[in-house]
């Protein structure tokens, strides 16, 4: 069968190195992946198409590009599934890294960044005789964060990191907290403090991208949940996010239901003059609209919100 | 054709324009509501980072109570579909998991037996009063609008838990809908982005940034409104878009509607009743180009 793929091509060392969209047909068959598709146009149609991959099986993690959108591996994903009635697949290379040359990226900035959290087990004491001895279950529920291939796919359609260079990004935390949360670590401590820091757990917007589109579910983003709440247990309570977490938590609690008033007020801090002065035009804007909510004590509780409270007394853990 | 209706906190707070447009349009359609005035917040995400079993147990409250006056509930915010639908997907799949949060709600004289369906109002119009019906109320023609969608990650991400398996055109909802008001869609990458409200503030700088790159990209590809049918989007793209703009030398000037908003004008109704006035970036030149006075 045949499929038609528009393909983003750049070459650095042209004459006029532009970006641009060109249209391939290739020779495919029902069970042929993205990956296969590109190298047919590789092979027989123009050999210039920069294309990396290795293992073909979705465990090297070298062939993640942008398929209709999307960061996914070429490998992993078959033609009919990206188009059961013959449309045309868009392939671009991942997004929120330099362009090499077509669909090829540049790893650096995902190297830098995964570096940064220092991969590696820095046990406390001396070094036992033997082998580290652990109970298997305080190791299973990393199982799912050590399936991670380095492919750089969440990278690629991380929200925050489009906005924000230095962020440090979902694979990163993703590593941070396998070692964070390993009973052999020595050094939690000294991580969370590092990963509460500009760039770290807090500016994760929580949209998901990173959960959906990573191919060996990861789910970096829960892992990254995971660690803001190893952080506010560790006593990190002082950051705007911390402080955000507890006082929705308490909105929740009062009322049954959220002030937003209250809870900007008590993240920003009641006594932070000069950021809540900032907030002030906006606040103003919404006044003169009528839009902005009564802020508390005038906010009312939701009716039987005491089986709430209750509800909360039964299950919360107080920090 | 009736729900529980669950209009979530920022309906009820600071974006109350979405409340009374949904209201408006709900009865102009003959879809009837009962409101859940003792529903809790879902937690939001938020609730869950520190406590997910606090946030199934609540939502699990919230199901309960709909499932016992028999109505699947009606959210108008994509946040709060979006936390619903993972936590009864957890609550369904899992019957042990349900047995023990089901001890804690028997306490409050309550039991969550997993058959509540929780379906957004952009579901409910395109699924359960369906493109027939609603072409019959569109009686104003919107015609020469250009709007781009917004959607909210929560109505796309995890698309495990939110039926898209059973019904892959939710995926393409807003786009649907707003062809069927007579609008042009204006497609761009950034409707399936983060508005940045979650970071608004824990990082102001981010967030506004995120609220500068979509409306910036729609307005440059000649959108005249976008369409959101997320409150939480809606605060972040409208209330903070006038300090976002600061980014851009032309400015931005992008009117954000509610789902409901859009829809209640091609009804035919009257710009006062669905609260286009409390918007902050005002919709008025978008709604003359329409030949809409308001
Ligand atoms: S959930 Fe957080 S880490 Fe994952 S893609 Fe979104 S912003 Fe990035
Ligand atoms: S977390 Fe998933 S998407 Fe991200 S690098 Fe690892 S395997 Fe790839
Ligand atoms: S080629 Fe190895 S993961 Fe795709």
């Amino acid at each position: 069968m045949q499929v038609k793929l528009k393909v983003r091509r750049y070459n650095p060392e042209a004459e006029n190195p532009v970006a641009y969209q060109q249209e391939f047909t290739a020779e495919v068959e029902a069970y042929s992946s993205v990956l296969d598709a590109l190298m047919y146009l590789r092979e027989y149609v123009d050999d210039s198409l920069a294309v990396r991959c290795s293992c073909r099986g979705a465990i090297c993690g070298s062939c993640g590009v942008r398929i209709n959108g999307q960061a996914t591996l070429a490998c992993k994903t078959k033609v009919v599934s990206v188009a059961p009635h013959g449309e045309t697949i868009t392939v671009e290379p991942m997004g929120n890294m330099p362009v090499l040359k077509d669909l090829v990226t540049d790893m650096k900035p995902f190297w830098d960044k995964v570096r940064q959290v220092t991969p590696w087990l820095q046990p406390e004491g001396l070094e036992p005789e033997g082998e580290y001895v652990v109970p298997p279950e305080s190791m299973t529920h990393l199982n799912g964060v050590m399936g991670c291939i380095m492919c750089g796919v969440c990278v690629s359609d991380c929200t925050a990191l489009e906005v924000d260079s230095n962020f440090i990004g979902p694979a990163a935390l993703a590593k941070a907290y396998r070692f964070a949360a390993d009973p052999r670590d020595g050094e939690s401590q000294e991580r969370l403090r590092a990963l509460n820091e500009y760039g770290g757990i807090w500016d994760c917007t929580r949209c998901m991208e990173c959960v959906e589109v990573c191919p060996k579910g990861v789910a970096p983003m829960d892992r990254i949940m995971a660690l803001r709440e190893k952080a506010m247990a560790a006593g990190f309570t002082n950051t705007y996010g911390a402080r955000h977490a507890e006082a929705f938590s308490d909105s929740v609690k009062e009322g049954g239901r959220l002030d937003e008033t209250m809870l900007a007020i008590r993240t920003i801090g009641f006594f932070n003059v000069p950021k809540l002065l900032s907030m002030a035009p906006v606040a103003l804007r919404a006044l003169v609209h009528r839009k902005l909510p009564m802020p508390s004590p005038f906010h009312a509780p939701i009716p039987d919100v005491h089986q709430v409270q209750r509800i909360f007394g039964r299950l919360e853990k107080k920090l | 054709m009736k729900y529980a209706f669950f209009p979530g906190c920022v309906a009820r707070g600071g974006t109350p324009e979405l409340y009374m447009s949904t209201v408006q349009v709900c009865r102009g359609l003959g879809i009837e509501l009962e409101e859940m005035v003792s529903a809790s917040c879902t937690g939001a995400g938020v609730l869950q980072e520190k406590n997910r079993k606090l946030g199934d147990t609540l939502n699990a409250r919230n199901f309960a109570l709909a499932e016992r006056i028999g109505l699947p509930i009606m959210t108008i915010c994509s946040t709060c579909q979006g936390v619903m639908s993972q936590a009864n997907k957890r609550l369904r799949e899992d019957a042990g998991y349900l047995a023990e949060i089901n001890e804690v709600l028997a306490e409050e004289g309550l039991e969550y037996k997993g058959t509540t369906e929780v379906k957004h109002l952009l579901w409910i119009l395109l699924e359960d009063v369906g493109v027939e019906a609603l072409k019959r109320h569109v009686v104003r023609s919107i015609k020469g609008l250009r709007i781009a969608p917004f959607y909210g990650c929560y109505m796309l991400r995890p698309s495990d838990a939110l039926g898209f398996g059973e019904r892959p055109e939710r995926q393409h909802a807003l786009e649907t809908l707003i062809a069927l008001v007579g609008a042009e869609v204006v497609d761009f990458p950034g409707k399936s982005r983060c508005c940045g409200f979650p970071i608004l503030t824990i990082n102001e700088r981010n967030s506004l940034r995120m609220v500068a790159k979509h409306t910036g990209e729609a307005k440059d590809l000649g959108a005249d409104a976008m369409v959101t049918p997320c409150p939480l989007c809606h605060l972040n793209l409208d209330g903070f878009q006038p300090k976002a703009a600061k980014q851009r030398p032309t400015g931005i000037d992008l009117p954000i509607l509610h789902l409901p908003q859009m829809l209640g004008l091609a009804m035919g109704m009257d710009t006062e009743a669905l609260g286009l006035k409390r918007n902050i970036v005002s919709p008025k030149k978008a709604l003359e180009k329409a030949g809409v006075q308001m």
